[in-house]
């Protein structure tokens, strides 16, 4: 139960989470930045999945999260290992420096 | 939503679960072996994507499998069973023509065909997904070993670069799909797709609702490699070793094409004229640019992902047209067709790479008729299939999805993907120019038995379904979606 606070607060919390994540990851240049502009896309429709499994009355929401937290830490490592193969090339994981192929 | 475990369920998921095991068994076997016993390690990644076939065709005669399993989330109808083996088709095409090639570099080959399996897995249980969040979890296995796959050549500059796009971008377009994920499980609480088609069904249309849609939409139309989420393609393509390239242009496509099409034709029917607009826009977006874009490489590779993104813009016409058979059939029949011609062309590359030429310029193509005749004449077939004229398998699939555009009303995407066809000739037409009027090296082209075996392959079954589509057609009546 979320109690007091109404769901949509909780869904304007997690638009604005959505819409910083969206902005950091187009406007970062730091491959590491923008990852975790990315992790907190993904943690904003965690939190919209919460409050409307509280709101419904569900559990279904919250255990949805945990499939969610664990996509997000298997990404993790997989990004991080590609960031220090690619730091290994370059000496820098800034996406505007790493241009061998147009983008 | 109950759940409830039976013992059929593990029959069901048998082609899966051996499809893990032998993963599993391929990553330990690289490690204890590491650089030697390579070409075992290929013939037993082949095997086991036999015997996964043969599970997939074991599975087809249970009688257990007209009830959705797990809870509802996998179902193995006839639409499953068709991705499931267009999927394997093209992972073994795969594991066939990576064996020299990988054989040649200095990793170690197991973690390699492991990755390949493990993406597989994630595509099977793609083509079975009949709920959100289990599409999600295995488009996100897909992805993940796909962006490793990406960077497996990871002394290659190039190589790294691919999967640090790939990655990123990627990680871009799951993060937005989730979020759709997430407003429309708001919508009613159900993730399963025939519970949301039933739940929609009877509900008004909201803007959180049509915010998730959309988001989903753009989720997935950046891993078919749609306009305006094609930008990534290029790169990937041409930094990652040529048959992961080869792979990527089929497998996880074709797997994305399946839920693209599952949730769209049974949850979001409903919906229809919201998202029709938006899908017919970017396929003749992705049309276009596809085409235009192609014309100006002079990379066999970046052409070659030009045209991929520019196939993907023909086989949206097919969702739109969902609401007759054609659309569907159109969708099947294409990417049939697609996966052998592409990946037939692909090879081609393959073959002229790995003897010491570079092969990923049209400049490498040069004199190739003379170099090898039946190696120019079948690259020129995959060309002509690409190009869509008969009687190749593109043409069949470009008829039905353009019959399929016509009887849903878009008209002008019809007459627009014709004169885009037209275009694309000029580009396939360099190659096929290159091959048989411009003088190139005299070197002899030298083949493997599975680089033969795998362009033989790819020519049979281009040439087969365009010249009696019949047996095909009639697979793929039996596949029905929703409605």
């Amino acid at each position: 139960m979320i109690g007091p606070i109404p769901l949509s607060h909780v869904l304007l919390a997690s638009g604005a989470l959505f819409a910083i994540g969206v902005a950091g990851a187009l406007l970062r240049r730091n491959a590491i930045q923008i990852f975790l502009s990315i992790e907190l896309m993904m943690n904003a429709a965690n939190l919209a999945l919460i409050g409307y499994g509280a709101a419904l009355g569900t559990q279904q929401g919250q255990i949805i999260v945990f499939f969610v937290i664990a996509i997000a830490a298997a990404e993790a490592s997989v990004g991080l290992a590609i960031f220090v193969a690619i730091f290994r090339h370059t000496e820098t994981i800034d996406v505007n420096k790493i241009n061998l192929l147009k983008w | 939503m109950t759940f409830a475990f039976h013992a059929s369920d593990w029959l069901l998921l048998a082609p899966e679960l051996f499809l893990t095991a032998m993963g599993l068994l391929l990553l330990g076997l690289s490690v204890a072996l590491g650089k030697t016993k390579e070409d075992f390690l290929a013939f037993l990644a082949t095997v086991s994507v036999g015997i996964t076939g043969a599970l997939v065709a074991f599975v087809a005669t249970r009688p257990e499998r007209a009830t959705p399993i797990l809870g509802g989330a996998f179902v193995v109808d006839n639409f499953a069973l068709f991705f499931k083996a267009l999927v394997l088709l093209s992972l073994a095409l795969t594991v066939l023509a990576s064996a020299r090639y990988v054989g040649a570099a200095p990793y170690p080959g197991g973690e390699y065909y492991a990755l390949l399996l493990f993406s597989g897995v994630g595509m099977l249980f793609m083509a079975s997904g009949n709920n959100l969040i289990s599409i999600y979890v295995a488009l996100e296995l897909m992805a993940l070993s796909s962006y490793v796959l990406a960077g497996y050549f990871k002394a290659e500059p190039k190589s790294t670069e691919a999967a640090l796009k790939y990655f990123i971008l990627g990680a871009f377009s799951s993060g937005v799909l989730l979020y759709g994920l997430s407003l429309v499980y708001g919508a009613g609480g159900v993730m399963g797709l025939p519970e949301l088609a039933k739940l929609l069904a009877s509900a008004s249309r909201s803007n959180l609702l049509m915010l998730g849609i959309l988001l989903i939409l753009a989720g997935l139309l950046f891993k078919i490699a749609a306009v305006p989420f094609h930008v990534w393609t290029p790169d990937v393509y041409e930094g990652s070793p040529t048959p992961v390239t080869a792979f990527f242009s089929v497998g996880p496509k074709v797997a994305a094409y399946a839920i693209l099409a599952r949730i769209f034709y049974v949850a979001f029917a409903k919906f229809h004229a919201d998202w029709g607009f938006v899908v017919a826009l970017v396929s003749a977006a992705t049309m276009v640019l596809g085409n235009v874009a192609a014309l100006l490489q002079s990379n066999v590779k970046r052409m070659l992902a030009y045209s991929s993104i520019a196939n993907a813009g023909y086989a949206l016409l097919g969702v739109l047209g969902f609401r007759t058979e054609w659309g569907l059939w159109g969708i099947l029949i294409y990417l049939l067709a697609y996966t052998f011609m592409n990946f037939g062309a692909f090879t081609l590359i393959i073959l002229l790479e790995s003897k010491g030429y570079a092969g990923e310029s049209v400049s490498d193509f040069n004199g190739l008729a003379k170099r090898s005749m039946p190696a120019a004449v079948v690259m020129l077939l995959f060309l002509l299939s690409l190009a869509g004229i008969p009687p190749t398998a593109g043409f069949i699939g470009k008829y039905y999805l353009f019959t399929a555009a016509m009887k849903a009303g878009y008209a002008w995407l019809a007459i627009l993907a014709v004169v885009m066809s037209a275009v694309s000739l000029f580009y396939y037409f360099r190659i096929a120019a290159a091959m048989f009027f411009t003088e190139g090296s005299p070197a002899k082209l030298k083949s493997s038995y599975a680089l033969s075996a795998v362009i033989a392959v790819c020519a049979v079954g281009t040439l087969v379904i365009g010249v009696v589509p019949q047996p095909f057609l009639e697979v793929l009546k039996s596949c029905v979606l929703g409605r």
